[in-house]
C-alpha cells in the first residue's frame, strides 16, 4: 500500500465520488424527504403516501403484480437455466445452443417488447402464439359444423342462452319434424346435398335439419323447397326432464332418426353445433397479460441463469458424480441429490440477482401491454413513472414508491457489504 | 467395464432424446426474433393479413422496402445518432472515472478507505427509479434537463458503483512488485496508473466497457425521463410509435432490428468479455 498525498488521492477519487454523491446518494435522501409531502410539495402528509401504497387501488394492483413477478419469474428463469446448463453439459454443439439462448440478453427490453407484442398478436393469422394454440386445438377437437346458424324466427323454435336450439313443442313417436335454420353463409353449403323430408317411422321420431333459404329468392319459409340445402353432421338430442335420453346425427340429406325413447321428449340441437370457431387465447387480455409478459422476461433472462449455472457446474468435481453413478445412482438421482445441492450457492446468487432485476421491470410492461390493459399489467416501477411524470404528477407518491423499492433491496445490500467485509478480513 | 448392451442402447437413446429436446428449445428461443426479422422484410399489407411464417411457402413477399423507407426517415436515423451520442461518452466516462477511483481504492492509502469502498458497494443495488424525481429537479435547476449531457452523466453515475467494484477487485490482483519497481524508477501516480495499471487491467476494462455500452444503448427509462423529446434516442423514438402498434409495424419491426444491430454485433464479437462482465456483476 502506498501512502498517497491528499491531493493525489483526491484527484483520483473525487470525480467519481462527486457524481455518485450528487446523482445517487443525494437523490435517496431527497426522495425520503419528498415522500413525506403531498403532490404540490408544500403540504406535509407524514406517512400518508406510504399508506396510499396499500390503499390506492392502482398501486395495490401494481404491488400484487410485483409479487407475482417476484414469485414466478426468477424461479422459472433459474429452473430453465439449470435444465439448459445440465442438458448441454455433454453436447458437442453446446456453445452454439448457449449462444442462441443467451442472445436475447444483448437486445433492449424495448426490442424484446416489440418482438413479443407480435408473438402475442390476438389474430391467429398473425400472432404465432395463437397460430400454434389454434392448430393444436383443432388437431384434438373438430370445429363446430355450422358456426353461427340460427333458427328461423316464429317457426316454433327458440334459442337457449348457450346457443343451443330447442323445438318448443314436445315430439311424439311417429312424428317427422322440420327444423329450418337460417344465417349460414351460402359458400359453406355449396357442396351440401338437397334436403329431403324424412320418412316417418312408427315407433321413433324423425326429421330434417336444413338451411331454409333458396338461393336467388323465392321459396316458402318452413318448407323444403327445391334447391334448399341439407345441414349434415348436426347433433340432435331428445331431452326429457333436463336429461338427454337419445341423440342422433343428421345425414348428408339432412335427415335424422331417433329411437322410441324420444317419444314425448323435447328436441334440442346442441350448442356445440353452432359454436364460433376457436380463435386462440387472449394473451394480452386483462387476466393473462402479466403471465404473458413474464414469459417474455423468462425468454430474455433464462440465458443469464444458464451461463452462471453452467460456470458453477464446471466447478463441480466430476469424481463425486462418477462415484454416485458407479454406486448405481441413475441420472435423475445424481441430478437431484448431488448436482443441485452442490449448485445451491450459485442458484441462490442467480435467484437474488433476478429478484432485484424483476423489481425494476418497466420497459417490458410499458411496451407489451396494450394501453387499455396497462392498469391490469401495472408494476411498481411503471406506476412510479406514470404517477411522477404522467398525468397525475404526484411526486410525493412517486417518491414513496421509490423508497419502497429501495427498502426491498436493502437486505441484499447488507449481504453484499457483509460478504465484502468478510473477504477483507481474510 | 461391464457396461451391458442394454444400458448402452439406453444411454444412446437418451442422448438422442436430449439432442431432440435441445433442438426444439433452440427453435423455440429463436422463433420470436426470427418472426420479427421476417416481418421487417414484409409489406405492411401482407403483415396485416397473414403471419410471417407464410414467407416459407411464398418467399416472393420478401422486400427491403421497409428498410429503404426507414433509412430515409430523418426522425429514426437521427435517433440512432442520438443513441450513439449518449452511449459513447457515457461508456468512456464510466471507464475513466471508474478506473481512477478503483486505482485509488486498490493502491492508495487514505483515511476511511475501506468504509468509502463499502459505501460504494452498498450503492450497487440501488434501483435507478429512486433517482428519477430528485435528479429531474436537480437537472431543472442546473439547466441540464432534456440535454444529452444530463443523460450521459446520469448513466455514468449509475454505472460507477459496478465499475469501481469490478475494477478494484481486478486491480488489487496486480502483483505489488510490479508497482513498487515502477515507483522506484521514479514513476508518479499518474504514470503508474496509465502505464502499468491500465494496460494490466485490460480484460476487466474491456468487459466493463461492453457491459456499460450495452446497458446505455438499450436503456429506455432514463431516456424517457431525461432526454430531449424532440430528438430522443432510438428506444424512445420507437416507443412513441407503439401507440398504434398495428399500423406502425412497418416502422417498428425494422426499427427494432436497426437498434439491435449494434448490440448484437458487439455481443457476437465479444461474448467472452460480455460473460465476464456479467459474472462480475451478478447481484447488480
Amino acid at each position: 500500500m502506498f501512502r498517497g498525498r491528499p491531493w493525489i488521492v483526491a484527484s483520483f477519487l473525487l470525480p467519481a465520488l462527486l457524481l455518485l454523491g450528487a446523482l445517487v446518494v443525494y437523490p435517496i435522501i431527497f426522495s425520503l424527504y419528498r415522500s413525506l409531502f403531498d403532490a404540490s410539495g408544500d403540504g406535509f402528509v407524514g406517512f400518508g403516501n406510504y399508506q396510499s401504497l396499500f390503499t390506492d387501488p392502482a398501486i395495490r394492483k401494481a404491488l400484487q403484480n410485483n409479487l407475482i413477478w417476484i414469485a414466478v419469474a426468477p424461479a422459472v428463469a433459474t429452473g430453465l437455466g439449470l435444465i439448459f446448463a445440465v442438458l448441454t453439459e455433454r453436447i458437442r454443439w453446446a456453445t452454439a445452443f448457449k449462444l442462441l439462448i443467451f442472445m436475447p440478453m444483448a437486445i433492449s427490453m424495448l426490442a424484446a417488447g416489440i418482438i413479443f407484442r407480435l408473438v402475442y398478436e390476438a389474430d391467429p393469422d398473425r400472432g404465432v402464439a395463437n397460430a400454434v394454440a389454434v392448430s393444436v386445438h383443432d388437431t384434438f377437437s373438430e370445429g363446430a359444423p355450422w358456426p353461427g346458424a340460427h333458427p328461423r324466427p316464429d317457426d316454433g323454435m327458440s334459442e337457449e342462452p348457450d346457443g343451443a336450439i330447442v323445438l318448443d313443442q314436445a315430439v311424439s313417436a311417429g312424428d317427422s319434424v322440420l327444423l329450418p335454420l337460417v344465417r349460414v353463409a351460402p359458400p359453406a353449403v355449396a357442396d351440401a346435398e338437397q334436403a329431403v323430408p324424412a320418412a316417418s317411422s312408427s315407433d321413433g321420431v324423425t326429421g330434417t335439419v336444413w338451411l331454409d333459404f333458396t338461393q336467388g329468392g323465392g321459396g316458402e319459409p318452413g318448407v323444403i323447397d327445391d334447391g334448399e340445402k341439407a345441414l349434415a353432421g348436426i347433433t340432435v338430442q331428445a331431452v326429457q326432464d333436463g336429461s338427454v335420453v337419445a341423440s342422433a346425427t343428421t345425414q348428408a340429406d339432412g335427415t335424422f332418426s331417433l329411437p322410441a325413447e324420444a317419444d314425448g321428449a323435447q328436441l334440442r340441437l346442441a350448442a356445440s353445433n353452432f359454436a364460433a370457431s376457436y380463435n386462440g387465447v387472449d394473451w394480452l387480455g386483462p387476466s393473462l397479460v402479466t403471465p404473458a409478459i413474464i414469459g417474455s422476461y423468462v425468454w430474455m433472462w433464462a440465458g443469464f441463469a444458464m451461463v452462471l449455472i453452467a460456470a458453477g457446474l464446471a466447478g463441480v468435481p466430476r469424481e463425486i458424480m462418477e462415484a454416485a453413478r458407479v454406486d448405481g445412482a441413475n441420472e435423475w438421482q445424481v441430478f437431484r441429490r448431488i448436482t443441485v445441492p452442490l449448485l445451491a450457492p450459485v442458484l441462490g446468487v442467480v435467484m437474488v440477482t433476478l429478484m432485484i432485476n424483476v423489481l425494476k421491470v418497466f420497459d417490458l410492461v410499458l411496451i407489451i401491454a396494450p394501453g387499455s390493459v396497462q392498469p391490469d399489467a401495472n408494476v411498481l416501477a411503471l406506476q412510479l413513472y406514470t404517477v411522477s411524470f404522467g398525468a397525475g404528477s404526484n411526486q410525493g407518491l412517486g417518491s414513496a414508491i421509490a423508497i419502497f423499492l429501495l427498502l426491498l433491496v436493502i437486505p441484499v445490500m447488507i449481504v453484499n457489504v457483509r460478504r465484502l467485509r468478510k473477504e477483507a478480513q481474510r | 467395464m461391464k457396461t451391458s448392451v442394454a444400458s448402452r442402447i439406453a444411454s444412446f437413446a437418451s442422448g438422442g432424446l436430449v439432442r431432440a429436446v435441445l433442438i426444439v428449445l433452440a427453435l423455440l428461443w429463436l422463433m420470436p426474433t426470427a418472426g420479427l426479422l421476417l416481418s421487417s422484410f414484409r409489406d405492411p399489407r401482407d403483415m396485416a393479413s397473414s403471419g410471417w411464417w407464410t414467407v416459407f411457402t411464398d418467399p416472393g413477399q420478401l422486400t427491403g422496402a421497409n428498410y429503404t423507407e426507414i433509412l430515409q426517415n430523418d426522425a429514426i436515423t437521427g435517433s440512432l445518432w442520438t443513441t450513439a451520442l449518449i452511449t459513447v461518452p457515457a461508456t468512456l466516462l464510466v471507464l475513466v472515472l471508474g478506473a481512477m477511483a478503483a486505482y485509488a481504492f486498490a493502491w492508495l492509502d487514505f483515511p476511511g478507505r475501506d468504509w468509502w469502498f463499502i459505501g460504494v458497494v452498498a450503492l450497487l443495488v440501488v434501483p435507478i427509479q429512486v433517482a428519477l424525481i430528485p435528479v429531474a429537479r436537480l437537472f431543472n435547476t442546473l439547466g441540464l434537463f432534456e440535454t444529452t449531457f444530463g443523460v450521459v452523466i446520469f448513466h455514468a453515475a449509475f454505472g460507477l458503483p459496478f465499475a469501481i467494484f469490478l475494477l478494484r477487485n481486478f486491480f488489487a490482483e496486480i502483483p505489488r512488485e510490479l508497482l513498487e519497481a515502477a515507483r522506484l524508477d521514479g514513476a508518479g501516480e499518474l504514470r503508474l496508473f496509465t502505464r502499468v495499471v491500465l494496460p494490466l487491467g485490460g480484460p476487466a476494462i474491456a468487459a466493463l466497457a461492453i457491459f456499460q455500452f450495452m446497458w446505455v444503448w438499450n436503456d429506455m427509462l432514463v431516456a424517457l425521463v431525461f432526454a430531449d423529446p424532440s430528438s430522443p434516442p432510438m428506444t424512445v423514438a420507437l416507443q412513441q410509435q407503439m401507440r398504434q402498434f398495428d399500423s406502425n409495424i412497418d416502422v417498428l419491426a425494422p426499427g427494432a432490428f436497426l437498434s439491435m444491430l449494434v448490440p448484437l454485433a458487439i455481443f457476437f464479437a465479444f461474448q467472452k468479455q460480455f460473460v465476464a462482465g456479467m459474472m462480475g456483476g451478478a447481484v447488480k
